[in-house]
């Protein structure tokens, strides 16, 4: 009994509705098993196991159908085949997309009228098709019927499947299973519906008419018709049976089965130089100092500046005070801002401090540097970061912009976060990781407890040249300008 | 008269239609007047997207409306590279946009004026529609001469083409849309319309390209709001409307699932990705301290992205191992200068630290760059 149940449900298409109803006329199943047991050859039975079909073998039991290239209009009889969007040996449900085809101006979606296997592309790309003639043969399971639609050329095999259930179900009603899944899903009787098709069969027209009628929607009715998030490589999205496939409802006890599946891609281009650039990282021996600033103090002085920049056409923040006060402790400490050779037998000084600041696109990681900040002012230094970032979001950063760095700091707290551990990016030897600002209780000098912007930094350094007392001493340095910003000003050139 | 109406607080355009407007009688035919309020063209693009996808056409016809701010849209099939100056589109922030459509590249401004027809796929009439612009312009000023031609472009005065015409079929929905060029800024339309790269070889559908007019050159008088109001008033006409809707295609609430659309029309992968294969064949110059090296370049593109790639340099100019580096990296990156020079510039972190060679590196870099 099970096996003829599925047997049945298998018959009807892969993944369709299983009409619980039906299971009960056992009478009729015999009847029609039998039936079926002439119609079919014995491998028709394999799916018997299956009450979902899963097309990854190539079962090819099926009756091979020379799909025709329907008449487009106005009277035009050959295209041009622009793009296919199948390939041989994939499986298409009625309604996919299959090709994009060109005439004159126009584009046209040709989509699939059935279900199957793609077997054979009639035509390569840029070739001429013509109108009438086979375009691609698709193997149909044979036990599924062809969805009658007014220009079908072959006859399709299972007309008799229909009328069997018109006995079953005690109704009059002619509608193929396409039609009658998609009454289902929105609760509409069959005999309520008008069939405008051949002997009065519903059509798919005629549901979607009768539902038009029930809410006054323009819309297709069923929410099922995959609006958000969009299927992908289709073109057109018509309504429910596209997704017959993944919407089985399930009795109860059965687990739910996760479709997904794993995705590979090639690393290319920029994925792909990024590979190297931190493996060559990696070869770097790392170590790290985090550190604590309190910005209380920078934050009200930005305050202050902010509206001057404005005036001046410079959009503000903290990066250029960040950047001009690590160019300071560059100059005090001068090591961080140098380079290893490949052999590591020299250590190279570089007079310029190019300060890199990491920035988030849509590609990724890019670090522009901001070049000479050594003899740069903090407005400057802003407005060229203004460009930069404006370059950056555009997508039109140049070479010159993108090379040269010898320093980097990473604003990650732009983000989120407050510690990180920051890669060194060749051939620099030093990176500092910028956590968000915070406000923390903290406490000042008269032992009382104050509200302090808080920011975290984090250091990392190369160790083959750097010791942590340098490393240390420099963030001490940078971290006094930052929490003093007056005294800058001291040392500013 | 037509009537303008304003999409507000309403749902779907079903709710306009629904609500009868007070002293005139609801539409009888159910065909829609839809008028944009946007001028973005993705977003645009979209509303013909999600109309074809989601309406129901069978008993209604719709006429959309709309006007674009600065952009190129390229046809379904073409190639980008092929039709237009990139480099300058990119300097002077004017959007790509690659439509579903077929047929060729147009220059969009608010000077233009687009039009789309939605019918059926059965009812699809491109003539028809064009005929009916033609009769609109004619009521409008019976002296211009303006005639559809049989590639379906109107041109006026027998000499200067007006309007470009495109279409889209589905399975049961179909759309036409054309263009009409009022007041458009002639000049960036040649300069953008010209593409500066040499050696592309593909299958890509040509523009063909015609001598272009506005219609205000005929008749100063004329505005882009005239003309989309007698177009509307014909097809009101014609099709029993006696209003037209204006609306916001950013509205999820008014078209569910359209900020999709838009998204998806302004991905990389359907802008430029969607490019059918092509070579680029050709070599330039680069000057370099005192001399001139010559350099040839072979590339194979598909999907916008780089399938084979041949540098040829003069010899040792740059160490055979670094250009082979440059080489691997390129292939199968994006066709696209972005790509190009952050890949070129992250190599370079892991190359000899060498003044000189990173000055060739970079000159290299840029000339490539320059063909993309």
């Amino acid at each position: 009994m099970a096996a003829v149940t599925a047997l049945r449900s298998s018959c009807r298409a892969a993944g369709r509705l299983v009409c619980i109803h039906r299971v009960r006329s056992c009478s009729s199943i015999r009847f029609i098993k039998s039936k079926y047991v002439c119609v079919f050859d014995k491998s028709a039975l394999k799916f018997s196991h299956q009450q979902r079909l899963f097309r990854t073998s190539a079962v090819s039991c099926g009756q091979i159908v020379q799909f025709k290239l329907s008449d487009i209009g106005e009277g035009i009889t050959e295209v041009t085949v622009k793009e296919w969007y199948i390939k041989e040996g994939d499986s298409v449900s009625q309604f996919d997309s299959i090709c994009e085809v060109q005439s004159d101006k126009a584009s046209v979606t040709i989509t699939s009228r059935y279900d199957g296997i793609i077997r054979k592309l009639h035509y390569n790309l840029d070739e001429i098709a013509y109108v009438g003639k086979p375009l691609v043969d698709i193997e149909i399971d044979a036990s599924k019927g062809v969805a009658p639609e007014e220009d079908v050329v072959e006859t399709p095999p299972m007309s008799h499947e229909e009328h069997t259930h018109q006995e079953i179900k005690g109704h009059k009603t002619l509608a193929t299973p396409a039609v009658r899944r998609l009454a289902m899903e929105n609760n509409i009787k069959l005999s309520e519906v008008v069939g405008t098709g051949k002997d009065n069969r519903i059509l798919k027209e005629d549901i979607l008419n009768y539902l038009a009628k029930q809410t006054g929607a323009i819309l297709p009715p069923s929410p099922k018709a995959e609006i958000i998030p969009p299927l992908p490589k289709s073109e057109t999205v018509p309504a429910a049976p596209k997704d017959k496939a993944r919407k089985i409802p399930v009795p109860v006890s059965r687990p739910v089965v996760f479709s997904g599946k794993d995705k590979t891609e090639p690393i290319t281009g920029f994925h792909k130089a990024m590979v190297k650039t931190m493996s060559a990282a990696l070869k770097i021996p790392h170590f790290g100092y985090c550190d604590e600033i309190d910005l209380t103090q920078l934050v009200q002085l930005r305050e202050e500046l902010k509206p001057l920049a404005q005036i001046r056409g410079v959009k503000l923040s903290f990066m250029p005070f960040f950047i001009k006060a690590a160019s300071l402790g560059l100059l005090q400490y001068p090591v961080l801002n140098a380079s290893l050779d490949e052999s590591c037998q020299n250590v190279t000084y570089k007079a310029s401090h190019n300060i890199g600041v990491a920035m988030d696109t849509e590609q990724g990681l890019i670090v522009p540097n901001v070049k000479n900040v050594q003899v740069c002012s903090v407005f400057e230094i802003a407005s060229e970061l203004n460009r930069l970032q404006s370059l950056g979001s555009a997508g039109q950063l140049g070479t010159n912009d993108l090379t040269g760095g010898t320093f980097t700091l990473s604003n990650i707290g732009t983000i989120g976060g407050t510690y990180a551990k920051p890669v060194i990016l060749p051939p620099e030897v030093a990176i500092g990781a910028l956590g968000k600002i915070q406000v923390l209780p903290r406490f000042n000098g008269k032992g009382e407890v104050f509200k302090a912007q808080i920011m975290n930094v984090s250091w990392s350094a190369d160790h083959r040249i750097i010791d942590g007392a340098t490393m240390a001493r420099f963030s001490n340095l940078w971290k006094s300008y930052l929490e003093n910003p007056a005294s800058m000003l001291l040392d500013l050139k | 008269m037509v009537l303008q109406s304003s999409l507000k607080n309403c749902l779907h355009l079903s709710y306009i239609l629904r609500t009868p407007k007070a002293g005139f009688r609801s539409t009888t035919s159910g065909s829609l007047i839809i008028q944009s309020t946007s001028n973005d063209v993705y977003q645009n693009l979209a509303v013909e997207d999600w109309i074809h996808d989601h309406m129901n056409l069978e008993n209604r016809q719709v006429l959309f409306l709309w006007r674009n701010s600065p952009a190129v849209v390229i046809g379904r099939h073409q190639n980008p590279w092929q039709e237009c100056n990139l480099r300058l589109l990119r300097q002077k922030n004017i959007k790509l946009a690659r439509r579903r459509s077929g047929g060729g590249t147009v220059y969009h401004d608010l000077g233009n004026i687009n039009l789309t027809f939605f019918t059926t796929r059965k009812k699809y009439e491109r003539m028809e529609n064009l005929k009916l612009v033609v009769k609109a312009l004619k009521a409008l000023r019976p002296q211009l001469d303006v005639h559809v031609t049989d590639r379906y472009d109107i041109l006026l005065d027998r000499q200067y083409k007006i309007s470009g015409t495109a279409a889209k079929l589905g399975r049961t929905a179909a759309y036409h849309h054309c263009t009409l060029l009022c007041n458009a800024d002639k000049f960036v339309l040649s300069s953008v319309l010209k593409s500066p790269y040499k050696g592309l070889k593909s299958n890509a559908t040509p523009s063909v390209p015609a001598s272009v007019k506005n219609l205000f050159e005929e008749d100063p008088s004329l505005t882009c709001e005239m003309l989309l109001d007698a177009i509307a008033e014909e097809y009101a006409t014609q099709h029993q409307i006696d209003h037209r809707i204006t609306f916001n295609p950013a509205d999820e609430t008014v078209l569910p699932g359209i900020n999709n659309k838009t998204k998806e029309l302004q991905t990389w992968d359907w802008v430029y990705g969607k490019t059918p294969k092509f070579s680029v064949s050709t070599c330039f110059n680069m000057v370099y301290k005192d001399s001139v090296l010559d350099v040839k370049v072979d590339m194979d593109v598909k999907h916008g992205r780089i399938e084979v790639c041949n540098i040829d340099l003069p010899e040792q100019w740059l160490p055979s191992a670094l250009c082979g580096e440059l080489v691997k990296s390129l292939t199968g990156s994006k066709f696209c200068p972005n790509e190009t020079s952050t890949l070129a510039t992250t190599l370079l972190r892991v190359c000899p630290q060498d003044d000189e060679l990173h000055s060739r590196w970079n000159l290299l870099c840029e000339n490539m760059i320059m063909l993309m």
